[in-house]
């Protein structure tokens, strides 16, 4: 296991909920990623640029913490290719379908003790976890 | 609420700088990193409760503040508040959310993430974003239509 720095996992977590809040504060809206990108999929006029904004911050965001640390992003990738197509569109579908990820659901939907995003935040962490014991017992574990 | 034309544009603005934020708590909390994320998902072996950690951090925001922010008659830039009302734990949520975790816990990159670590310029992370941006439209495509929805 890595070092565990819960200041920065508790501080990075009060970031994203304040970004949650801001944008339900002043735009009145979910800060669900699958979602946002879902509305860029099939575009409303009137309805792009927020959407469009909020996605390519996210990899700003990225680049002002490159910029605060002078370092990498620290990103250790845990799948072979073909895992990682499948990953990707499972997540894509899976996301579409239930509406909502881990921040609309876990993060927004919780916070407004939303019934339907706990449960969906619950089966998808333990299916996440039946995967990695799956990935684990089929020898396929290139995580920790 | 704001002035039309004035609300226009800010709310791309206010969805930017929110993404902004959004995009650096994950660096900071190491979100963007897969082996974090399935070191949470791994009960079995050296569990790392990082990403609990990162919920309750954000929860202890969002969880006071939506309640706050709720009971105001709308959002400050918007004619009203855009939020989800529906309470039924229907199929689409279930099944939605079991696909969802399976790609979770094979990649380790939910969406957020994802976009964010496109900066850490790794293929892999262009080739999950692609895979997952088609995933979401072949479903959004059958749901437009009405023989191939399962509701």
């Amino acid at each position: 296991m890595e070092t565990f720095n819960p200041l920065a996992a508790f501080g990075g977590g009060v970031l994203i909920g304040g970004a949650a809040l801001l944008l339900m504060l002043v735009n009145g809206r979910v800060a669900g990623i699958s979602g946002i990108l879902g509305g860029l999929l099939s575009p409303r006029p009137g309805d792009i640029a927020w959407r469009a904004g909020f996605i390519a911050g996210l990899p700003g965001g990225g680049l002002v913490f490159l910029w605060l640390h002078e370092g990498s992003l620290g990103v250790s990738l845990v799948a072979s290719w073909p895992q990682t197509v499948l990953a990707g569109l499972l997540v894509g579908f899976g996301t579409r379908m239930g509406s909502g990820c881990t921040s609309g659901h876990g993060v927004c939907g919780i916070g407004r003790l939303s019934r339907r995003s706990l449960v969906a935040t619950l089966v998808f962490i333990a299916t996440g976890m039946a995967t990695v014991l799956a990935l684990r017992l089929l020898g396929l574990f290139h995580g920790g | 609420m704001a002035d039309n034309r004035f609300a226009r544009l800010l709310e791309p603005g206010v969805g930017a700088f929110s993404g902004v934020l959004f995009g650096l708590g994950l660096g900071i909390s190491e979100m963007v990193n897969p082996a974090r994320v399935v070191g949470f998902l791994d009960i079995t072996g050296n569990w790392d409760p990082t990403l609990g950690v990162v919920m309750l951090g954000a929860l202890a925001v969002t969880i006071p503040g939506f309640r706050l922010v709720l009971r105001r008659n709308g959002p400050l830039l918007a004619a009203k508040f855009n939020v989800p009302t529906r309470t039924e734990l229907d199929r689409p949520l279930l099944l939605g959310a079991v696909l969802f975790g399976v790609g979770w816990g094979l990649g380790g990159f939910c969406p957020g993430p994802a976009l964010t670590a496109l900066v850490s310029g790794h293929p892999e992370v262009f080739v999950f974003v692609g895979a997952m941006l088609l995933g979401a439209w072949i479903h959004d495509r059958a749901a437009d239509r009405p023989t191939l929805t399962r509701r």
